[in-house]
């Protein structure tokens, strides 16, 4: 009887409530979720497949974070701004005459290299129109790289030793520059990405399922995979020391100057692959940048610290399971939206998040800090 | 013995608000100058650079400086003393809007209220502000750093879409529209004829006031109060705690500082700042809209204190002076080049501003296609661009600045 006492005593109800009443949620989503697909298996299929297209995007985007702070023990909030300025980047490359129709047709195209007065190089060669977007996207993401390598080597590398929570802040600055100069060249025509699959796709039953759903996850998947393998090669290892240690990863002729300089250019990357996805539905119905471009990675940070800031694996189940949260909530909730507000499947993941943090404090994959007395 | 001014005897004198007599004295004038400052008095207009500030154009902005000043004292208490970063300031702040119009406010066919009197719904905005504050930090104490930022990143969104909601509606207004504020005068209840007129131009005591000045000296005299409240706090009891925690959490625990306790103290305090601040600055649009409180004035006063100084208390005036007025000065030395008619005005004029294609930095057209920014743009960039340049070169702020200067004379003509 008293160890029995003892034990009840011993349950710690700052951590045992939140564990209940996440698995309270869980069971209910799931009863819930069962019932929907009993009762209307192509539209919970469809949603699926949307939710999935989604969560694929916000797992790129979160790749992105964890790539940077692996590296440089640092959330990067320009991030959004990032992938704005990479969509920006596709719509200089790809623009045509006069936008007004998201998908019109294909006019003549006119497409110039940003920053200058140079035509795109690609329209003199020509070729299937698909061909020339996928090398523009190409080509637009290795500006994208630049950007990321100038903004490291301006802004941050000067920070290498302060305090994390200051890099924090000098990204956050970042983003609010960007921020204007993005907006200062969206704020009159919307810029359209022209993706050569536009707002087509094939149905199930009587719901559409977009190509651009397909085309995320096939990105997400193969950007996994390929970060998977970075960090089993040389430079990957280096970047894991860098994180672990600067000083010692140092000593031991890892030049950490260029491990960040790395880290941050593929962030842009892919921050801006992110942002091309978040111009594409389910995110956005408009194919072009416009100035909720940039909210998409803000949008994601759910993801990241609900799997945890340095794990690839806690991105993408993070990123995934928030997008499961967002679209099912917005599709079987639908009928109360004056009480819940409208755009309500967009403030989703923050609780979700909430939920998530009181039972895991550090995500459900990361590391918990280390802390010396 | 007496008259050095770094020699203490006893941790109360060293621990006092103003320890030698010239500080005391200093400081007398400069808040003495601060209250006339609005009035056209044969002293002050002659100080330069100052008499302008008086000027009914100036007036509001200052009064708005006024009142970022108290938040960001409240987010210095949080951040700056107990070192809990938090991006949810602006959340805050909009609670305490919020709440201040739902007892203020005017009851009608779309809104709640009560039409109570402001020493109801001044006090009430802080208070649920703090309460909210309270509610929020079991998630919030158990989180640390960058963690903690982004969580309470999240409870921006999460309030920016309280507007969207219909019962939200009811409190805030409809979206993009918001809702008319509660005036500032001073009522014993509800009646007609307020007991301080704030509001309206009118005679105070034996003198004209004007509605501007009035609203100057209100937000003055309360920001007065709260930085006295902030100092005080800082060097009491609480204070130490929280410095403690700042500079080391497990060896605050260790020496028995209980960290829950102090982390929720820290959080509810803050709140209450941020909650006054919040209805004091609809006050000053005399409009509430949601859409204000968003993430951009939550990274303002992150900016303000580390521009400032974070963990003094002067550091936030300093800072919200800078944040706040900067643009305002940059925006009025645009308008003057724009006017200029002859000499090197005209000539810069001519090279740095442009209403169209011509060669130019700032933009003076209503709309700005094209790689031209107008002035407001350009002070969002100055703005993120005094951001980095002062963390990379000054991580201590303005203040940090003026401590160098102080001591170099001190020791001088020693270098250390």
């Amino acid at each position: 009887m008293a160890s029995a006492a003892a034990n009840f005593k011993s349950v710690d109800l700052r951590r045992g409530a939140p564990l209940g009443f996440l698995f309270g949620a869980l069971a209910s989503a799931l009863v819930f979720g069962l019932v929907q697909l009993a009762n209307d298996p192509d539209l919970f299929f469809v949603t699926f497949m949307k939710s999935m297209g989604l969560g694929s995007v916000y797992a790129l985007i979160a790749l992105g974070f964890v790539l940077i702070f692996k590296a440089t023990q640092t959330v990067n909030f320009a991030q959004g701004a990032l992938a704005a300025t990479g969509a920006l980047f596709v719509s200089f490359l790809v623009a045509e005459r006069s936008v007004f129709v998201a998908d019109s047709i294909q006019t003549e195209r006119y497409g110039q290299i940003p920053f200058t007065n140079l035509s795109n190089p690609l329209n003199a060669i020509g070729g299937p129109d698909w061909l020339f977007w996928v090398l523009s996207v190409f080509i637009a993401l290795a500006f994208a790289a630049a950007v990321g390598l100038v903004v490291e080597r301006l802004a941050i590398r000067p920070m290498v030793g302060e305090p994390l929570f200051s890099v924090a802040v000098i990204t956050l600055g970042l983003e609010i520059m960007f921020r204007v100069f993005n907006n200062d060249a969206v704020v009159i025509e919307f810029r359209s990405l022209q993706a050569p699959w536009g707002l087509e796709g094939f149905t199930v039953g009587d719901e559409l399922i977009n190509w651009s759903f397909i085309a995320a996850m096939i990105t997400a998947a193969v950007a996994f995979v390929a970060v998977y393998f970075f960090y089993r090669s040389r430079l990957g290892i280096a970047m894991r020391a860098v994180a672990f240690d600067q000083e010692a990863a140092m000593a031991q002729g890892i030049n950490v100057g260029r491990v960040f300089a790395i880290a941050w250019a593929a962030g842009a990357v892919l921050a801006a692959i992110g942002g091309i996805f978040a111009t594409q539905p389910p995110v956005d119905q408009t194919l072009s940048v416009d100035q909720e471009t940039a909210n998409i990675a803000f949008r994601a940070l759910p993801a990241v610290i609900l799997g945890g800031l340095d794990s690839v694996t806690g991105a993408l189940l993070g990123g995934l399971l928030v997008g499961v949260a967002e679209i099912y909530a917005g599709q079987y909730a639908a009928a109360n939206t004056s009480w819940l507000g409208a755009g309500y499947p967009l403030i989703v993941p923050y609780i979700v998040m909430l939920v998530g943090l009181l039972v895991r404090p550090y995500g459900f994959f990361g590391t918990p800090e280390i802390r010396r007395v | 013995m007496l008259g050095r001014p770094n020699l203490y005897t006893s941790y109360q004198q060293e621990s006092q608000l103003l320890p030698t007599w010239t500080q005391k004295v200093v400081f007398a004038i400069f808040v003495a100058v601060l209250f006339l400052l609005p009035f056209d008095l044969p002293v002050i207009s002659h100080i330069p650079f100052v008499r302008f500030l008086g000027d009914s154009d100036w007036l509001l902005i200052m009064s708005r400086m006024l009142v970022f000043a108290i938040a960001a004292l409240g987010l210095n208490l949080l951040s700056g003393i107990g070192g809990q970063v938090s991006l949810g300031h602006a959340f805050f702040m909009g609670v305490g809007a919020c709440a201040a119009v739902y007892l203020g406010g005017t009851s009608g066919e779309t809104t709640w209220g009560h039409a109570l009197p402001i020493w109801i719904w001044l006090p009430g905005a802080g208070i649920a502000a703090a309460l909210i504050g309270v509610l929020v930090s079991p998630v919030a104490v158990r989180l640390r750093g960058l963690y903690l930022a982004i969580v309470t990143l999240g409870l921006v969104f999460l309030g920016l879409h309280f507007g969207n909601t219909s019962w939200g509606t009811k409190i805030a207004g409809a979206p993009a529209y918001g809702r008319e504020f509660p005036d500032l005068d001073i009522r014993l209840w509800k009646e007609e004829t307020p007991l301080l007129d704030v509001s309206s131009s009118g005679r105070w005591l034996w003198f004209e006031v004007s509605d501007l000045q009035k609203l100057y000296l209100f937000m003055l005299t309360l920001t007065i109060a709260f930085a006295v409240l902030s100092k005080n706090l800082s060097r009491s009891r609480t204070g130490r705690a929280l410095q403690a925690i700042r500079d080391r959490d497990i060896a605050a625990e260790v020496m028995g500082v209980a960290e829950f306790r102090y982390k929720l103290i820290a959080f509810a305090v803050s709140s209450f700042f941020a909650g006054v601040a919040g209805a004091l600055f609809a006050a000053l649009l005399q409009r509430l809209q949601v859409e204000q409180f968003g993430l951009f004035l939550s990274v303002e006063f992150i900016a303000i204190l580390l521009i400032g100084g974070a963990g003094t208390t002067a550091g936030p005036l300093i800072g919200s002076f800078f944040v706040v007025m900067v643009p305002e000065f940059v925006k009025a030395f645009t308008n003057w080049l724009e006017g200029a008619e002859s000499g090197p005005a005209e000539i810069l004029a001519r090279a740095a501003l442009t209403d169209g294609d011509d060669f130019g930095v700032i933009n003076t057209a209503i709309q700005t296609p094209g790689w031209t920014l107008s002035v407001d743009a350009w002070n969002i960039v100055l703005f993120g661009a005094l951001i980095i340049v002062f963390l990379i070169a000054e991580p201590l702020g303005i203040f940090g600045i003026w401590v160098r200067i102080r001591n170099y004379w001190k020791r001088w003509p020693f270098s250390y």
